[in-house]
């Protein structure tokens, strides 16, 4: 392993380098560009073996072509965001349907319009009925971690889903930071080539993609959920493994943070956890009884491990860099309606903010925290959604 | 932690910059980020750029609003009304790359230290362009002990090959001498 300092992009290419592609297929859009920029450096200077870095002309031909490769048996790679992930959502689709563990990366941007390149969590999050699993990092290093855990996951045989990894928008991509990078010898150890399962092969001739009939589709979506379930383990069994071959802690379904004897949490995903954090610490050394709760697994969702962490809680905070337009943002949906069966159900808030690559600094992560803990006081939420940053001046 | 804010002007390097002084730092044996303002790199336009340091691994992720030192790589761009001085801590330091004096600069401030080093003579000198980013950085280093001469010229190192190296080291050597005067 080897520490440096890296742009998140060349760190995820390193790691997408690391896992040995064979086919790696995508369409440049920011802020996805630098990592497959990198990926076709390392395949110009023969650094990716027999990789074929197949250029298309949309993104809906890259994860098309991810998933003739990965039906015919090989380890597919792409990466994109927001309107490039829109357009590969009918494939997204595809791939899942037909159980192809491609693995992509998601450098979370906003959706247009109006255009916007900047990051928050809409593209990812409106492809989450997709079928494909979704982990989120905070950093670079648990971007990299994230991506080599996702072949693994996503190609064993008791699986065999797509796996996204979602990494911040230039927050992530675009930010400078130490990061560790694994050796290729203890990558080969933990991440062996891939098996594939049934591929296509003309010598003993199979079909894929056929249609499905009424008899057997709701089948088809049922045998996916359940595969979804069985996932949850899987991301916690090789999360444990890549701890131990890495030292890296990797956490479970979600992590938590000084959460014993807290009174309130604040929840969230991504990048603004690793501020979040920060703020936690800073407001514990004055006293305040605040915990945190990452979702790292948002498809599938960790149900039963939030209804855990919650327990003894007040209230808590959940914060949602996108919105269901017309409802509320997906995170505290999910959230609530974990908490609903559960006997142990603390008051929830949700916060929209750092929509469209607004900043999220420890003043806007202090006033969500002020607030929850006014719920958690009053013993009631007087508001269910709450936009803390929003600049009612311009509206 | 010790935040940087560079200030600068599209096309002359100041994201490079930030990224330079991360790797310097982290040549140091310190945990470092670097990040721009994002998205908005066009040439000869202000843009900002922020590098973190630390003793322990960084975790914040917001813009550096209160820095502790600030460069500005383009003298032009405070008559142009750019507010360089915007949150710097009290007792922090400003580099401004000019041919004036520090009072000459149009900056006031109580309990900031202003210092200014002719940056693009140096680079013109040496580089044989006015860009100034790695010039800058050995003034840095000469001004603030944030970090070494070593570690800037192996962060220069380990960017630049042959003869851009050479030059690269020759400004940023004369630079870090110039300043500690």
């Amino acid at each position: 392993m080897v520490k440096k300092v890296l742009e998140g992009s060349h760190a995820v290419a390193e790691a997408v380098k690391l896992c040995k592609p064979d086919v790696i297929s995508a369409y440049p859009i920011t802020p996805q560009t630098h990592i497959i920029e990198r990926l076709s450096e390392f395949h110009a200077d023969g650094e990716l073996g027999n990789c074929q870095f197949i250029r298309v002309e949309s993104e809906h031909s890259a994860m098309s072509v991810c998933l003739g490769a990965s039906l015919v048996g090989a380890r597919a790679y792409s990466a994109s965001t927001s309107q490039g992930l829109a357009l590969m959502y009918e494939v997204l689709f595809n791939v899942a349907g037909l159980r192809q563990p491609v693995v992509m990366t998601t450098a979370n941007r906003a959706l247009s319009a109006p255009i916007n390149i900047w990051n928050d969590w809409q593209d990812a999050i409106s492809a989450r009925d997709s079928g494909w699993i979704q982990l989120y990092a905070e950093n670079a290093q648990e971007a990299v971690d994230y991506t080599i855990q996702a072949f693994k996951i996503a190609e064993s045989h008791d699986i065999l889903l797509p796996a996204m990894v979602c990494i911040d928008g230039f927050v992530i991509t675009h930010t400078y930071e130490v990061v560790d990078i694994p050796s290729q010898e203890d990558v080969d150890a933990f991440l062996p080539k891939k098996v594939p399962y049934l591929p296509l092969d003309p010598e003993n001739p199979i079909g894929y993609g056929m249609i499905g009939t009424p008899e057997v589709y709701e089948e088809t979506r049922y045998l996916i959920q359940e595969t979804m379930e069985k996932a949850k383990k899987k991301i916690v069994e090789v999360g444990q493994e890549f701890e131990k071959k890495f030292g890296r802690p990797q956490g479970g379904l979600i992590d938590t943070y000084k959460l014993e004897d807290a009174e309130v949490a604040i929840l969230s995903m991504g990048a603004i956890l690793q501020t979040m954090r920060e703020v936690v610490d800073n407001l514990r050394e004055e006293g305040v009884p605040v915990g945190l709760i990452k979702v790292k697994s948002y498809r599938p969702f960790p149900k039963d491990e939030i209804r855990k962490a919650v327990e003894g809680l007040k209230a808590i905070a959940v914060i949602d860099r996108d919105i269901s337009l017309g409802h509320e943002g997906a995170l505290f949906t999910d959230v609530k309606s974990a908490l609903y069966g559960s006997g142990e159900r603390p008051l929830v808030k949700g916060y929209i903010a750092a929509l469209g690559g607004r900043d999220f600094p420890e003043t806007t992560v202090r006033k969500i925290v002020d607030d929850i803990i006014k719920v958690a006081k009053e013993g009631k939420v007087d508001k269910e959604v709450e936009w803390p940053d929003l600049r009612r001046e311009i509206l | 932690m010790k935040e940087i804010r560079i200030h600068g002007r599209g096309g002359q390097g100041s994201v490079t910059a930030a990224e330079l002084l991360a790797v310097a730092a982290f040549e140091d044996g310190y945990y470092s980020q670097a990040f721009p303002v994002f998205g908005v790199e066009r040439r000869g336009a202000p843009v900002m750029a922020f590098t973190r340091v630390d003793e322990k691994p960084i975790r914040v992720r917001y813009q550096v609003y209160t820095p502790d030192y600030v460069m500005v790589q383009d003298p032009t761009l405070i008559p142009a009304g750019i507010d360089v001085l915007a949150g710097l801590k009290p007792g922090g330091m400003v580099i401004v790359n000019t041919a004036r004096k520090p009072e000459e600069v149009g900056l006031k401030a109580e309990n900031v230290e202003i210092l200014t080093i002719n940056a693009t003579r140096i680079a013109l000198k040496h580089i044989g362009r006015p860009i100034t980013n790695t010039t800058m950085l050995g003034a840095f280093a000469g001004a603030t002990g944030l970090v070494s001469l070593d570690s800037v010229i192996k962060a220069i190192e380990e960017r630049f090959t042959d003869k851009l190296r050479e030059v690269n080291v020759a400004a940023i050597k004369e630079a870090y001498e110039a300043i500690r005067g």
